[in-house]
């Protein structure tokens, strides 16, 4: 048994009876838990896949904010979209995706104690994957493919570019199907007793998302890929937006499901923290399950093809209930730290127990920002873009961007880089090199990635357009006046791109550091990012309920609440004062 | 803690502050529930998504009838055209022009067509900063009525090539 991450609570042994062979199995010297070496091995294929993709889309994100930034304006505009194409898919298919299944595969196998479903299917997977996404980064530097990651149709790419993504996405399949494997030989072998663990219960929410999200991108690409070859006619461009963003949109709620999963890994593993009520955690990812299927509506608010009513219904997620999960989970998170840190004493006040948070620690302090950034940022700007006629405002501007920067990077990217930190030592088992800098990556990418995203959403409240070389459209016919608020957002989103990509490059190069020339901790338990002072007992005060007892995070969802309905009726207040349309 | 697994009776309602924040959210989800049916039926800023199907060469008929019924000048190039308020009104999105340049009255209402020949195309209306989706093969109908007069610039925000950013038209709108 034991556990030696300081601040941990003791994780108790249980009697090993898993269904691993002989040498199969082998016991964290950290936690305790057991880890399947076979899945293990998968685990590293597909983080180092993943952080090789998040290299390749870092390199095209410093380019992008350079040629955004108008003072700059680094690219052709022929590399602007091709590099554009290969950002997209790099970071929001091939790196979330690959670290995605890494996850898929380590949480089942060590906190169920079971062994991976198959190691041929991992395998048919990682190769399917590769290839598939190397396929596309090759068609793209051809200049074969500059469609974006979107490839609305009728825009016409290389055959290659449609077949890697299919390759890509049937991978992923397979991986999620090697999980669901998995998860069944778990309980056939009863390797575990009593229901799962709530990080498999949001890693298997997350799968069954992901494949329904796959199927759309089948059912979107196989027929634009035979177009591409010629077998068919050319697919219907109403038809294929709507199919295209039930696997866009709806991934990205893989996305969130994964990094709420991480969220409560994290908070488990840096604090200690339990969930304070397991059936309200458990019943918002069941709401993600039922509700978060409809998504594709946010992306066309503004079609024609689709009428009001499906749009009004479909982009409130019937009703908002996916936004009540999310709203819930963003209380219990912060709300569980706060119980386990007044536990142990770090009592003062209404947010003693934030302050003295181990924020040395970069697995909680990723953490923490990305909940944080998440929340405040992606979650009230999803919203409001999403709503049916405030979308009128916000259609295609940089506001979109600006809003998914703060989700999927600043939140999920920001989550698995948290979580990196964990795993580089417990998986790889080798020891990071500049703990000072690993403490401060987290912050500078936080701050990098708040400025990108707060330049876009006011360079494209004022109008400037996404996925647009030019923003001040020079040499075009009619001239276009570009607000000098816009450029200082767009000088933002520049500068920020800096910092973020800075920050970017340093957690890879900190994580190629540790696991190819990093001391080996094998046999010995990681070293603690962070060291707890004990409080003494007398120190501590009593409260009634400390098991619910959270003042704090009252305050902080209040102060949540307050921010989002002012948002939410300013974007009202502007939308009457636009031109009357229906 | 939520790497382990639990054990019966795990399951409990809710209390305290936690029940209370349900309730709230939930009650906030409401809130945001009526409000765009209620805008649909009382605001005036609706993207109805009004459509048919029509194919390029029909659009580019009608466009021409269009033009050739109610142009009343020249700018650039682009004929500029004055439909009476209440008609139909009709524009074009090719790679990379808007046709034709439109001249309205503030405060009057048209049914401004808009499709493409080719590729998906943005329409966003600058600086007043409404955006919609133009498709090949669908007519979309917007019921517009402009509410400030003066010049205002058409920019395509879909990416449609690499002339995309030069794809910029006019609309002229008088007291
Ligand atoms: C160093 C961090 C990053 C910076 C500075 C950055 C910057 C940018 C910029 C400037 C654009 C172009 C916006 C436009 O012109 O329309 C962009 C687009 C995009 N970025 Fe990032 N980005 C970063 C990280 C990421 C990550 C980690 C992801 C996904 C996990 C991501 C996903 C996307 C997507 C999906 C697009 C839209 C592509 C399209 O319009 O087709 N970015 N980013
Ligand atoms: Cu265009
Ligand atoms: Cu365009």
């Amino acid at each position: 048994m034991a556990t030696t991450v300081p601040g941990a609570m003791p994780i108790p042994s249980r009697p090993v009876k898993g269904n691993h062979s002989p040498g199969e199995v082998r016991t964290c010297d950290t936690t305790g838990l057991p880890v399947c070496i076979t899945a293990q091995k998968f685990v590293k294929l597909h983080a180092v896949a993943a952080v090789i993709f998040l290299l390749i889309g870092g390199v095209g994100a410093i380019l992008l904010g350079l040629t955004r930034w108008p003072a700059v304006h680094l690219l052709s505009a022929e590399w602007y979209y091709r590099i554009l194409t290969l950002h997209g898919l790099n970071m929001l298919i091939f790196w979330i995706l690959n670290f995605e299944i890494a996850i898929l595969y380590f949480v089942p196998t060590t906190l169920l104690n079971t062994r991976l479903y198959s190691a041929g299917l991992a395998w048919v997977g990682f190769i399917l994957m590769t290839v598939g996404a190397l396929m596309v980064d090759y068609i793209i530097f051809a200049g074969k493919a500059d469609v974006l990651m979107t490839s609305y149709v009728p825009l016409l790419a290389h055959p290659v570019f449609y077949l890697g993504i299919i390759l890509h996405a049937v991978g992923a399949l397979i991986g999620v199907g090697n999980y669901f494997g998995t998860i069944y030989i778990a309980k056939r072998d009863h390797t575990y007793e009593g229901s799962v663990p709530l990080v498999v219960f949001g890693a298997t929410a997350a799968a069954i998302i992901a494949v329904v999200t796959l199927l759309h991108g089948a059912v979107t690409l196989i027929p634009t890929w035979l177009w591409s070859i010629g077998l068919m006619g050319p697919p219907d461009p109403g038809w294929y937006r709507i199919t295209w963003w039930g696997l866009g949109h709806m991934s990205q709620q893989v996305n969130v499901c994964a990094m709420v999963a991480v969220w409560y890994l994290l908070a488990t593993l840096t604090t200690g923290a339990k969930p304070i009520s397991e059936a309200v955690c458990r019943g918002a990812f069941v709401l993600y399950i039922l509700f978060i299927n409809v998504a594709s509506a946010h992306h066309i608010l503004v079609d024609p093809g689709v009428g009001a009513s499906w749009k009004i219904w479909n982009t409130s997620y019937a009703m908002y209930l996916a936004v009540l999960a999310s709203m819930i989970h963003g209380f219990t998170v912060p709300g569980s730290v706060e119980v386990a840190m007044r536990k142990k004493g770090y009592d003062q006040g209404l947010f003693g127990w934030l302050v003295s948070a181990p924020w040395s620690n970069p697995g909680f302090s990723g953490f923490f920002l990305s909940l944080v950034i998440f929340g405040f940022g992606g979650g009230i700007t999803g919203v409001v873009l999403g709503t049916q006629q405030i979308n009128i405002m916000a259609h295609n501007t940089l506001r979109i961007p600006g809003h998914f920067h703060v989700t999927v990077v600043g939140g999920t990217t920001l989550a698995f880089m948290a979580l990196t930190y964990y795993v580089v030592p417990l998986v790889f088992r080798k020891e990071f090199y500049a703990r000072g800098l690993c403490r401060l990556q987290t912050w500078l990418f936080a701050a990098g990635i708040t400025m990108v995203a707060v330049g876009m959403s006011f360079a494209g409240s004022y109008g400037v357009p996404r996925r647009t070389w030019d923003a001040e459209h020079s040499g075009a016919t009619f001239a276009v006046g570009v607000d000098p608020g816009a450029h200082v957002m767009l000088g933002l989103l520049g500068v920020g791109a800096i910092v973020a990509f800075t920050a970017l490059f340093l957690f890879i190069g900190l994580v190629v550091a540790a696991v190819f020339f990093g001391k080996s901790n094998a046999g010995k338990a990681m070293e603690p990012w962070h060291v707890e002072r004990a409080v003494p007992q007398a120190a501590r005060s009593a409260h009634a309920d400390p098991d619910h007892y959270v003042p704090g995070t009252v305050v902080l969802t209040g102060v949540f609440l307050a921010c989002f309905a002012v948002y939410y009726f300013a974007n009202w207040k502007w939308l009457a004062d636009v031109w009357w349309v229906r | 803690m939520s790497i382990q697994t639990l054990q019966e009776g795990w399951f409990k309602a809710p209390v305290g502050a936690e029940r209370a924040w349900i309730g709230i959210a939930f009650a906030w989800c409401m809130v945001m529930t009526v409000a765009m049916p209620y805008w649909h039926f009382y605001g005036k800023q609706n993207a109805t998504g009004e459509s048919y199907r029509v194919t390029p060469i029909e659009y580019t008929q009608r466009v021409a009838k269009f033009i050739e019924t109610y142009q009343t000048g020249e700018i650039s190039g682009f004929p500029i055209v004055e439909p009476p308020p209440g008609a139909d009104a009709y524009l074009q999105a090719q790679m990379w022009k808007w046709t034709p340049v439109l001249k309205l009255k503030k405060g009057q209402s048209y049914r401004l067509h808009i499709s493409s020949l080719d590729l998906n195309h943005g329409f966003s209306i600058q600086p007043v900063n409404m955006s919609f989706q133009v498709l090949p093969g669908y007519d979309h109908v917007l019921t517009l009525t402009p509410t400030s007069a003066g010049e205002f610039s058409i920019v395509c925000n879909e990416f449609c090539g690499i002339g995309h950013h030069l794809m910029t038209g006019r609309i002229l709108v008088t007291e």
